[in-house]
Order: C-alpha cells, then sequence, then structure tokens
C-alpha cells in the first residue's frame, strides 16, 4: 500500500479517536476543548497531506473490503478530484480548529464540549469519507452521518425556539435529499447488480433514455437540496446563521460544497456526461440561484443571514461554470470543458475559503459583541482592527474583484460562458452571453452588499450599547481567520502556479490536461485555454497597483508636509453634535435596491409617528419594514398545507387499535408476496 | 522590453495629462452650449493643483479605509489606462489584463470609495455610497452585454485584440449589433462618469447628488487623487467606447509619423464624443433616482439586442 493509504487510514482513525476522545474526558471542559481542536488540527494536517498526495498522483488509490452484507462494501476511492474537496476539507478544519481554541473557551462550564467535540470529529469523518467512498452505501451512510452530524451541531444553541425551528427544517429537508440520491442510486443499482462507483460508469451508456432523465433529476434534485440551489434554499438562510460560528463556517464552507462533489462525481465521473438539455438547466438554474440569492442577502441586516445567502449565490456561480462544463462535453468539446469545471471547481475552493473567513469574522464580531444584527453594530475597526482586515479581505475576496482568489475564478467562469457561444448551436448560444452578463449583475450587488456588510458593520460610529465596548478576539481565533486570508491573497496572486494541480483531475475525467495551457508568458499570466480568449494576471496587476500608488502616496505626503493634516468634526449641516443615530443604516443602505427590485421583494413598511404640535417634529416614531418571503409564502406554505391535509385524512385509518395495524401489516405481506410470485 | 517601457511611460503621461483636460474641455463646451463663458479649458488643472496645495481635514470618526480610498481610486483608474489601447492597437499592460479586468478594477475603486463615504458616518456619505453601488450594479449587465458583443466579435476579451479586430474591418461600425452595442455602452458611459441625466456633477444639492455626496467630507490632496482619478476614469470608459468602435487611426508601428497621427485622431475622436455627451447633458433634464433603473434597462435591452443581432447577421 502506498504512503497515501497509510496517511489516509491515520487521518480517519484520528478523527474517530478525537470523537470518542471528546466524549472520554467530558468531565473535564477544558481538557475536552484542547482535545477537540487538537484532534481536528491533526486530522486537518494528516487530510491535506494525503489530499495532496492524491492531486499529484496519476491514478487513483484504491481500497476495497468485503462487510459481508450484500451490495455493501468498504470501498474507497482516492483520486484526484476526492483529493481536491479533501483539500478544501482540509484547510478549513485547521483553520475553522485553531479558531476554536479561543472560540469554544466560553462554552466551558456553560455547554457540553464534550459533545461538540464529538459531533465536530463525527462531521469532519463523515465529509472524509463522503469524497472517497466508492461504494453507493457507504456514500450513502457517510452522507446520513453527516446530515445527523450537523444537524446536532446547528441545534446546539437547542434552548432557542428559532434555532429549533431552523433545524427541523434542516433535517426534513436533508432526508428529502438523501431520499432522493437513495432513489437515483437504486435506479443505477438496478441496472449494474452493484453499487459500486465503478459498476456504474460501465453501464452509463447502456442506460435508456427514460432512465437516464429519471437518474439526472433524482441526482440533480438531492445533490442540488444540499447545495442550496433556488427553490430548494429555504433550509440555508435558516439553519447556517443559528449554528456556533465555526460550525457555520465548515457548512458553508464545505458541506454544502458535498453537493457539487456529488455532481461532479456522478455526473461527470460515473455517468460520463448528461443530455445537453440537462447542462442546460443546471446552467439557468445557476443563474437563477446566483441572482436571486444576492438579491435576498441584499436585504438582511442579520450579518450571518446575509452571509448565507451568499453562500446560495456562490453556489449558483459554480454551477454556471458546472453546467457550461456538460454542454461542452456532450457538444464535443472536451477542451472547453475542462477548462469550464476548473472554474467551477477552483470557485468551489475559493468559496470555502472566502466564505468560512467571513463567517469566522462575524463570529468574532458576535463573539465579541452579542449580536448579529447589523443595525446595533459599527465602528468596530477601531476595537477590532485584525478582525475587520480579514474580513475586509474576504469582502473583497467575495466580490469577485482583483487581485484576489475570487476574482480569478469568476475571469474563468467568465471566459468559458463567452467560448461557449461559439462551440454551440442554434438559440442556445445567446444563453451564454446573457448569463455572462447575469453573472456581472450579480459579481455588482454582491460587491453593494459587502460594501453594506463591511461599512455598517465595521466603519464609522457604534450604533448599539453592543458595539461600544467591544474587543478584538482571542490569539487563537485570529490566527484561524488569518491562515485563511493569507490563503484568499495566495490563490488570488498565485493563481497560475496553483491552476496545474487541476491537470491531474480533468485528466483523469475527463482526460484532458489543460492547466499548463491556462498558462502564459513564463508562468505569471494567465489565459482562457484557447488562443487568443484573453489573458490576465493578478500578481501584476497587484505589483502595478502597488507602483502607481507610490508616487500618489509621495505627492500626498509632500503636501500634508507642508500643508498639514488635521482632524476635525464631520460636516453636521449646521446642527451640533452629531450621533450614531444619524448614520446611514442596513435598511437605509439597501432602500434604493429594495425600492427597484419591487417586484420582486414586494416590501412592506409602516411607520408611527406620535407627535404634539407638527408632524414634523415627532416625539416618537415607530418604524417596520419587512420583504415578502416569495419562497416561503408561495411555495412551502401551500405545500405544508397540503400535507397537512393528507395527514388529517390519514387519520382516519390510524384508528389506534392494534388489530387494524395488524390487519395493515398481513395485507401488505400478502400484497408483496404476490408481487413476488408474479414477478 | 524597452519599447514596453517606453510605452507605457508614454500612455502614463497621456493618461494622466488628457483626462483633466477632457473634463475641463467638456465644461467649456457645456458653458458655451448654455451661452455662458465658462471656466475654461485648464480648470480641472488649476483645480487639482489647487488642492494638492491645501491643508486636509479628516473627520474624526474615520478610519484608516477613509485615507485608504484615494489612493486605491487613483490607482485602479491610472492602471486600467494603462491596459486600453489608446493611439496605438497594443496598449503597454494589455496581457495583464483585458476588459473584464478593466471592469472590475473600476469596481474595486468603487468599493474603497464607497466604504470611504461609509467611513465618515455622516449621512451623505452613506447617501451617496449606497446609490453609487446601486446604479452601477444596475449598469453592470448592460456595459457586460455591449462589451460581450464586442469581444465575440474578437473572439477574444483581451482589449488589444479587441482593437486590432476591429482595424481590420473599418466598416464593422455600420452593423446593426456594433451601433447597438454602441448606444447600450453610451448609456452606461453617462451612468458611470455620473452626468445628466443620472448624476449632475455641478450639483451639491443633497436630494440629488451621488458621486459629490459620497466625497463630501474629502478635502486637499485626497480630493485632487479622487477628482484626478475620476477624472482617468470617464477618459478610460471614453476611450472604450472610441477605440473599440471607431478604430481609425489606431496605428500599429512605431514610426513617429504613424504614432502622432495616432495622437491626433485619438484626441479628435475624443472631443467629438464629449461634444456627443455635452449635447446630451444640455438637452435632457437630470432624471430622478427612480427613473435611471429604466434607462440603464433601455441600455439593457440594447445590449441583448446587439447580442441577438450578431447571432442574426
Amino acid at each position: 500500500m502506498p504512503l497515501l493509504g497509510r496517511v489516509f487510514e491515520l487521518t480517519l482513525a484520528t478523527y474517530l479517536v478525537g470523537a470518542f476522545a471528546s466524549i472520554a474526558v467530558w468531565r473535564r471542559p477544558a481538557l475536552a476543548r484542547r482535545v477537540c481542536c487538537s484532534a481536528g488540527l491533526t486530522g486537518a494536517i494528516l487530510g491535506g497531506f494525503s489530499a495532496i498526495l492524491a492531486i499529484l498522483r496519476d491514478k487513483p488509490v484504491v481500497w476495497w473490503v468485503p462487510s459481508g452484507i450484500p451490495l455493501f462494501t468498504y470501498s474507497f476511492s482516492y483520486d484526484a478530484l476526492a483529493g481536491f474537496f479533501n483539500l478544501a476539507l482540509a484547510v478549513l478544519a485547521a483553520a475553522v480548529s485553531i479558531y476554536s481554541f479561543g472560540y469554544l473557551k466560553e462554552f466551558e462550564g456553560k455547554r457540553n464540549i464534550a459533545l461538540f467535540g464529538f459531533l465536530f470529529q463525527l462531521l469532519l469523518l463523515s465529509l472524509t469519507v463522503i469524497f472517497t467512498a466508492a461504494n453507493a452505501f457507504l456514500f450513502l451512510i457517510s452522507w446520513e452521518v453527516g446530515a445527523l452530524a450537523s444537524y446536532g451541531l446547528v441545534t446546539f444553541y437547542h434552548e432557542d425556539q428559532e434555532t429549533r425551528k431552523a433545524g427541523l427544517l434542516y433535517i426534513i429537508m436533508a432526508h428529502i435529499d438523501a431520499g432522493c440520491l437513495l432513489l437515483g442510486f437504486a435506479l443505477l443499482i438496478n441496472a449494474s447488480g452493484s453499487a459500486e462507483f465503478s459498476s456504474f460508469h460501465a453501464i452509463a451508456a447502456h442506460l435508456s433514455t427514460r432512465q437516464q432523465t429519471a437518474a439526472f433529476v433524482l441526482f440533480f434534485l438531492g445533490f442540488g437540496i444540499k447545495a442550496g440551489i433556488i427553490p430548494f434554499h429555504i433550509w440555508l438562510p435558516a439553519a447556517h446563521p443559528v449554528a456556533p460560528s465555526n460550525i457555520s463556517a465548515l457548512l458553508s464552507g464545505i458541506v454544502i460544497k458535498t453537493g457539487i462533489y456529488g455532481m461532479v462525481r456522478i455526473f461527470v465521473d460515473s455517468l460520463g456526461g448528461v443530455p445537453s438539455w440537462a447542462g442546460l438547466l443546471v446552467l439557468v438554474v445557476g443563474v437563477i440561484s446566483a441572482v436571486l440569492g444576492v438579491l435576498y442577502a441584499l436585504m438582511e441586516h442579520d450579518l450571518k443571514r446575509l452571509l448565507a445567502y451568499h453562500s446560495i449565490e456562490n453556489i449558483g456561480i459554480i454551477l454556471m461554470g458546472l453546467g457550461a462544463a456538460l454542454i461542452f462535453r456532450v457538444a464535443g468539446h472536451p477542451q472547453l470543458a475542462a477548462v469550464s469545471l476548473i472554474a467551477a471547481l477552483f470557485h468551489t475552493l475559493n468559496h470555502a475559503i472566502f466564505k468560512s473567513l467571513l463567517f469566522l469574522g462575524a463570529g468574532s464580531v458576535q463573539h465579541s459583541t452579542g449580536t448579529r444584527n447589523m443595525e446595533r453594530l459599527g465602528g468596530l475597526i477601531r476595537p477590532m482592527p485584525i478582525t475587520a482586515l480579514c474580513f475586509l479581505i474576504g469582502a473583497v475576496a467575495i466580490s469577485g474583484l482583483p487581485p484576489l482568489n475570487g476574482f480569478v475564478s469568476e475571469w474563468l467562469t467568465y471566459q468559458s460562458l463567452l467560448a461557449g457561444y461559439g462551440a454551440t448551436g442554434g438559440l442556445t448560444r445567446i444563453l451564454f452571453p446573457l448569463a455572462g452578463s447575469m453573472l456581472a449583475l450579480t459579481g455588482a450587488l454582491a460587491a453593494a452588499c459587502f460594501v453594506k456588510a463591511f461599512g455598517i458593520t465595521f466603519l464609522a460610529l457604534p450604533r448599539g450599547a453592543e458595539s461600544q465596548h467591544a474587543h478584538e478576539a482571542p490569539r487563537t481565533m485570529l490566527i484561524g481567520m488569518s491562515c485563511l486570508t493569507l490563503a484568499c491573497a495566495g490563490l488570488g496572486l498565485g493563481a497560475t502556479w496553483f491552476l496545474p494541480a487541476f491537470n491531474t483531475i480533468t485528466e483523469q475525467l475527463l482526460g484532458q490536461r489543460v492547466g499548463s495551457s491556462l498558462i502564459s508568458a513564463g508562468g505569471v499570466v494567465l489565459s482562457a485555454g484557447t488562443p487568443r480568449s484573453g489573458t490576465v494576471s493578478t500578481a501584476i496587476i497587484a505589483i502595478g497597483l502597488l507602483v502607481v500608488m507610490v508616487p500618489a502616496a509621495l505627492l500626498v505626503t509632500m503636501g500634508t508636509k507642508r500643508f498639514g493634516r488635521s482632524r476635525g468634526p464631520v460636516w453636521d449641516c449646521g446642527l451640533p453634535e452629531l450621533s450614531a443615530e444619524n448614520e446611514y443604516t442596513a435598511t437605509a443602505f439597501s432602500k434604493a435596491l429594495r425600492m427597484i427590485f419591487s417586484v420582486l421583494y414586494k416590501p412592506r413598511r409602516e411607520i408611527q409617528a406620535v407627535f404634539d404640535v407638527s408632524p414634523y417634529y415627532p416625539k416618537e416614531i415607530r418604524f417596520e419594514s419587512e420583504i415578502e418571503p416569495t419562497f416561503e409564502k408561495r411555495l412551502y406554505a401551500p405545500l405544508q398545507e397540503f400535507i397537512f391535509r393528507i395527514s388529517a385524512r390519514m387519520k382516519t385509518i390510524q384508528a389506534g387499535s392494534i388489530h387494524a395495524y395488524l390487519a395493515y401489516i398481513f395485507v401488505v405481506l400478502l400484497l408483496l408476496l404476490l408481487f413476488g410470485v408474479h414477478k | 522590453m524597452t519599447r514596453v517601457l517606453i510605452n507605457s511611460a508614454l500612455q502614463l503621461v497621456l493618461a494622466l495629462l488628457v483626462a483633466p483636460l477632457l473634463g475641463g474641455v467638456i465644461k467649456t463646451l457645456k458653458a458655451r452650449l448654455q451661452t455662458r463663458r465658462g471656466p475654461g479649458i485648464l480648470q480641472s488643472y488649476r483645480d487639482v493643483f489647487k488642492l494638492l496645495r491645501k491643508g486636509m481635514v479628516v473627520p474624526e470618526t474615520a478610519s484608516w479605509i477613509f485615507s485608504a480610498a484615494p489612493y486605491i481610486v487613483f490607482g485602479t483608474a491610472t492602471l486600467v489606462a494603462l491596459m486600453i489601447p489608446m493611439t496605438t492597437t497594443h496598449a503597454p499592460l494589455s496581457l495583464f489584463g483585458g476588459v473584464l479586468a478593466v471592469v472590475y478594477l473600476l469596481a474595486l475603486g468603487r468599493f474603497f470609495l464607497a466604504l470611504g463615504g461609509l467611513d465618515t458616518g455622516s449621512s451623505f456619505g452613506g447617501l451617496g455610497s449606497s446609490r453609487e453601488m446601486t446604479i452601477s450594479a444596475i449598469a453592470e449587465p448592460a456595459m457586460m452585454l455591449a462589451i460581450f458583443t464586442v469581444a465575440l466579435g474578437a473572439n477574444s476579451t483581451n482589449l488589444s485584440e479587441m482593437a486590432g479586430a476591429a482595424v481590420s474591418q473599418s466598416w464593422r461600425f455600420l452593423a446593426p449589433s456594433q451601433m447597438l452595442a454602441f448606444a447600450a455602452l453610451f448609456i452606461v458611459l453617462i451612468a458611470e462618469t455620473g452626468r445628466i441625466p443620472v448624476d449632475n456633477p455641478a450639483t451639491h444639492l443633497e436630494l440629488t447628488m451621488i458621486h459629490e455626496a459620497m466625497v463630501l467630507e474629502y478635502s486637499g490632496p485626497y480630493l485632487a487623487l479622487i477628482e484626478w482619478g475620476s477624472s482617468i476614469k470617464q477618459l478610460v470608459l471614453m476611450t472604450l467606447l472610441v477605440n473599440t468602435f471607431f478604430p481609425y487611426g489606431l496605428s500599429s508601428d512605431w514610426s513617429a509619423q504613424a504614432v502622432s497621427l495616432g495622437l491626433a485622431v485619438y484626441l479628435a475622436k475624443l472631443l467629438l464624443l464629449g461634444g456627443l455627451v455635452v449635447l446630451v447633458e444640455t438637452t435632457n433634464a437630470k432624471l430622478r433616482l427612480f427613473r435611471v433603473p429604466e434607462l440603464l434597462m433601455v441600455a439593457f435591452i440594447l445590449g441583448a439586442l446587439a447580442l441577438i443581432s450578431t447571432f442574426l447577421f
């Protein structure tokens, strides 16, 4: 067995030992916290090492251990794709574990750290197995373990009504998606007679059109719900914000990416491609999720809910790249498909990094002020300078601005969408540049949203008492965030050095090595794979910016030295003593967009003013504003009502009499036997 | 290598010097059209020079973001000026960033300027930031569609390649797709440079201002950098319009004759486009803020039509 195998087994063992060790020391919270975080960190380092080995290898490493149960085997296949997702997992797990040393401290004596540690290790373990499993049942079992572990972590503050409701919604949606996957796998197993992923690959070409359609729909639903695509997203902005922030970072960073992993694994690898309408559907769902995700994010002033909606947006951007890759593959452009797949996967990694960075930043803010409501925050850049800097870098990266990593993957997505115009025929080709323009809208709205998120939270004066006594986060939390901040900068500036890592992935999945054709001019310039398509260099842009800014700084310094620089009060229109109440709020900042997109939001507001003489001098104002939760109201509420109505009907056969139940069982048994004989 | 350096230096000087001049020319033309004398075409130089020699007042509430924003605005504008072909088909930094990098670098400058507006804690700053980010967000898809139409024709998002492709087919601007894309991009230019009917660069009336509200608290050298940066951004966007749609006179060799002819034609084209902007500014009234999205929707539809007509013709 090669080194990779040993390291992988050690990774799984570390998480498993960590899980039970946390439980074992439950009487000593401080020790449990250290065990939990150090096991997470050790596992992450080992997992990251195994991931790098897998990415560098040309051939996957395969394990196969029979279990004695039919169809179920402990079979793993650690290929480059698995390595890539495990690398993302390892980076996040390491940063989150370091962060948690400080973050979990306030749990000591108040909450069950041992249970937290157990669920945390279990989640990391199940994710590692999901990315490497090569047997459908092993995959589904770890999928379920991951869902249950994250349910436990989401409802960690279970005394809160909102948290319990969010947890319930999460577990229901998680089971709908698991159900879809089970049916999808059942279909494939029925066709191939085996539950090994490798057997699916062999029969994929022999599936009938109807089977193909059914398999695509089931897997797209199952993985899509997990990834949070619109309209199945409603659980995501409910569940992610209520979890402890280190867990939110993992949930938005990597847990929803299991959906993306599943789509790549099944659609690109196992099924070896899907019909072109299916690729188109993925692209369109991506566009809708991206635009609506960011539009809903803009209306949030709960910092963590805002970030959760941005996860939906970024899943949309990833699906744009993936959809393009699926379309190009059936259209006979494997090289373009490889470039689009790289765009999607690179954005997956980038989003994992900057979104967990932002969630950790939001966690520091909540840790320090006790609130996530942006209308109560403000001015945190002074008491929390390092958190602010990390959050700012994350905000620039997620807005897709150069020279950071978000820009690189969005740039690649643009290039693959533009290439789609030439590579497809008919009316489909118009769709690609239109999708590109929607990506531009998404990017610009995301920038607006993060101006709001950073500007209202960290700049100007504190708006509430909570943020007046804010303090900087403990050192370990800052180190955790700094690691991810450096990764954002590194993957942005050094993109051309990182991209050849995709060579083995695209080679194993599509038989194409395009990594090196993406790089030109001595390794600093990124190009879109085809000649003359477009080039960019984030490293040169960064250097250029610095070079241009130096003389500007000299000019300003010379001026201020001679003519002075002083601090003065802000212009207050002659009314003295401006206070935080005069500041712009998050609601006010998004007002213009709320008016422009009122068709979507259907905003409602209510103002009640109490005044003595003139309405212009109110003594008291009550203001209420809300937008209509369209999907919840129009789609899910009728659905829920329908289910309740059906359930009420079903009550008539649920008489509570044991005889009736025995009769039901007998009838069902009889029917099954008849069915079996008939077959 | 030396050629690249010389080219960069020339274009840098051109961008830094022509940008304020263009602003001055537009102001003077506008005044003349309204039968005023106007401030003279050198006024923008005087403004920048004056501001550089003034003391600076920084709001007590502001953090380092407030001070960083002017540098980033100026830096991004200057950098993109080197990525866009001005007098020759070869922009010095074209290899390191195409049209997507240009759009996103300008967005980076806007991002920090909007943060600078919020950093002061004044309502005006927040108001300006909010409006600026909103309008630019709505303008972005129209801008990209128009740019894509040109980029698809040239098979590249690289601006030198795009200009080169345009040079080789000199009557291309008569194609319906090009005309529609030009119209879309022109509306976006009006919105992005803050001109009537979207914003009024000459006003400080609190209810209507956008850009000016955002930079209200800036003074002295910082304001000089922002004003200078904004004028360079205006030059870049106008250059994008004139050189991708009307690439006449772009020299492709390095003889003194070709370069000076390129420069003369370039300035003439800018003057014409500036005249068009002045005409629009003089004949229109400023729109209400919530009418602006409709105008930008028109630009988006023009862009979509441009795209569809590339497909048809």
